[in-house]
């Protein structure tokens, strides 16, 4: 399907294609047995330019939005989800300095991260604290000219080797969700340590790690916005970053389609390509279909976002949701057309399914986003 | 540091396929890339751009198409590309090309250092190279493998041989043509792509250049290809099996009636 892009958009395809084919599918099954985070693929990633795409020009980014940014992820992710999404968490951190920062946080923070030279990460979710964001436990307390956090994150992709953290923390436990604030942390910061590195299903390129924080004292400048912001930073950032997500499930799913339909062709049986068989036409049909369908909608939805059209909640969360959907069945059916042969690590296919599963969880499990759409469904038609 | 990289289209080999009735390439929907081992030069020239300021200038000749080699090289970073081009060029072999591409180098002025890949992968003479410090008059280094050292005006530089390399400095301005083992070429930037798009290619032919008209082209080319011609295709050979006495018995046979 011809999506008219720009050639400006069809230079960041090609870009990121190219470091996909030439210098992450050498590496992919190695981070993926290791799980170094893999700084060597990241340093590419920056040297392309490709860490700025959504950042302003004036700080050192690209300006060409969010639409390039699911492209870059989409390519990027078709051959590794892992690698993949250490380049889309970094972005995940920089939407809210992007969205809320003021001038001075800008100027200090955005052009390192434009440039890759520094990674970003985003902390929202704790121990008792996953999709009910409203529990979270971890506190700033202000204290003259500093703030005080102290508590603990977990599940924190790009945790211990990012040096910019979005941290969401509590100013006022009374007030719920509007008590809590967004703020930025500087890797080395006293007070500020890493737990245990997660031994993962999947995306095993990425880091994933706790974030301790003990009596750790960082300036007042380093509130985003205002006090009380923190739920509101953290919902636009998401609605921001759940294109991206759903670009690298859409990534997964159509590498492991590629996979699938060059193994069809390749494999023999009853002296026959399997590929001329209809069972198996009619497998690849339907794979195809949904990753074209879910490929529409994020395009869609990233142009929205573009187009400077704000409200894009229930877009984000479908194509997040749908996306993520066809990630996991499109991979698993790619494994099926594989038979033995896919289950066994010596071929590329199972590690899409491993990577597949996290994009139904993270950034919002599915159910949340069903939560979302369906919400502003009813709201919509009570209008 | 003023540097130039001579660099050539070529058609991606590994899609190439011969006619076998006209024996020539068949060309048809073959991509055309920069030659792989000019690839190593670009870096290489980039590389000293870095370290010492100036300026990389790509040139190259060839047909009207070959701009995009050109500017392949500027979005890797390059400054500026000339394309030599012309009808009268056409049919020139390594010796006129040399000749041609040392006439445009003179026409750039002033340089320093001109970087060569080692060979082009659809003609593999490596003959260009040399032949443009031949025509130059300066002093030239093939097979490079590693600068070791650069000043203003000397370079310090390994040159691969068949078992190990030598040491050689190279007063500059000077040549060196340069193998894979120099360096690992860098991607694209997206913004060195978009900058790529906007260049302004500078195109040069007989006229800009005024070369000898006997020198240039088919008629300036002293090599003769009196055939070309693809080797056959080897076919399986026989096995023989059985007990070792009886299959040398055979194969003794065989060869007999082979000769």
């Amino acid at each position: 399907m011809d999506y008219l892009l720009t050639e400006e958009q069809k230079m960041v395809r090609d870009l990121a294609k190219k470091i996909a084919d030439e210098k992450i599918r050498p590496v992919a099954a190695k981070y993926d047995q290791t799980e170094e985070y893999p700084w060597d693929v990241i340093k590419v990633i920056a040297e392309a330019g490709l860490f700025g795409l959504f950042i302003p020009e004036a700080y050192g980014g690209m300006s060409v939005g969010v639409l390039n940014l699911c492209i870059a992820t989409e390519e990027l992710s078709r051959a590794c989800g892992g690698i993949a999404v250490c380049y889309a968490a970094s972005a995940l951190g920089t939407f809210p300095i992007v969205l809320f920062g003021n001038e001075e946080q800008k100027k200090k923070y955005l052009p390192d991260l434009a440039s890759g030279k520094k990674v970003a990460a985003f902390a929202v979710t704790e121990p008792e604290a996953g999709s009910d964001a409203s529990a979270i436990k971890t506190t700033a307390k202000k204290e003259g000219d500093h703030y005080v956090l102290n508590g603990l994150k977990h599940f924190i992709t790009n945790g211990g080797d990012a040096e910019t953290y979005v941290v969401i923390a509590m100013t006022d436990k009374t007030r719920g969700a509007r008590g809590a604030s967004a703020f930025i942390v500087e890797k080395g910061t006293k007070g500020f340590s890493f737990g245990k590195k997660e031994d993962k299903f999947g995306i095993r390129a990425s880091s994933t790690r706790e974030l301790i924080f003990t009596d750790c004292k960082i300036p007042k400048e380093n509130l985003i916005a205002k006090e009380g912001m923190g739920f509101i930073v953290t919902m636009r950032t998401f609605d921001m970053s759940r294109p991206g997500v759903a670009a690298q499930a859409l990534g997964i799913a159509q590498g492991a389609l590629d996979h699938a339909v060059k193994y069809a062709k390749e494999r023999h049986q009853f002296e026959k390509p399997i590929s001329s068989f209809q069972g198996i036409q009619w497998m690849i049909a339907d794979m195809a279909t949904e990753v074209e369908a879910s490929r529409a909608l994020i395009y869609a939805t990233a142009r929205m976002v573009d187009a400077g059209i704000t409200g894009v909640s229930k877009e984000s969360a479908m194509a997040k949701m749908y996306a993520s959907d066809v990630a996991m069945k499109v991979s698993i059916d790619a494994l099926q057309i594989f038979g033995g042969y896919g289950y066994m690590k010596d071929y590329p296919i199972e590690k899409y399914v491993r990577d597949a599963k996290i994009t139904q969880i993270y950034e919002g499990t599915n159910q949340i986003q069903r939560n979302i759409i369906g919400l502003q469904v009813i709201k919509e038609m009570g209008k | 540091m003023n540097i130039i990289v001579c660099i050539k289209q070529v058609p991606e080999t590994t899609d190439v396929r011969i006619n076998p009735e006209t024996n020539t390439l068949i060309r048809e929907g073959v991509k055309s890339i920069i030659n792989p081992f000019d690839m190593y030069a670009i870096e290489e020239g980039l590389r000293l751009k870095e370290r010492f300021g100036g300026k990389v200038t790509v040139l190259t000749m060839g047909p009207p198409q070959a701009d995009a080699a050109l500017r392949e090289a500027i979005a890797l970073g390059a400054d500026e590309g000339i394309l030599v081009c012309d009808r009268a060029f056409a049919g020139s072999d390594t010796w006129a090309t040399s000749y041609t591409l040392a006439g445009a180098i003179r026409n750039i002025g002033a340089f320093d250092l001109i970087i060569c890949g080692k060979q082009a992968s659809d003609g593999d003479t490596a003959q260009v190279g040399p032949g443009i410090a031949t025509h130059l008059n300066i002093p030239q280094v093939t097979y490079v493998k590693k600068v070791e050292d650069a000043k203003e005006k000397l370079l310090k530089l390994e040159r691969m041989l068949e078992e190990g390399y030598e040491v050689i400095e190279l007063p500059l301005p000077g040549l060196i043509t340069v193998v894979k083992e120099i360096n690992e070429p860098r991607l694209p930037s997206l913004k060195g792509m978009m900058r790529s798009k906007q260049a302004q290619i500078i195109h040069w032919g007989q006229k800009e250049l005024n070369l000898d008209a006997q020198q240039i082209g088919l008629c300036g080319s002293p090599t003769q290809v009196v055939k070309i011609f693809t080797p056959p295709q080897r076919t399986g050979g026989q096995m023989l099996s059985g007990e070792m006495p009886e299959v040398v018995n055979k194969l003794a046979e065989l060869l007999r009636s082979e000769l």
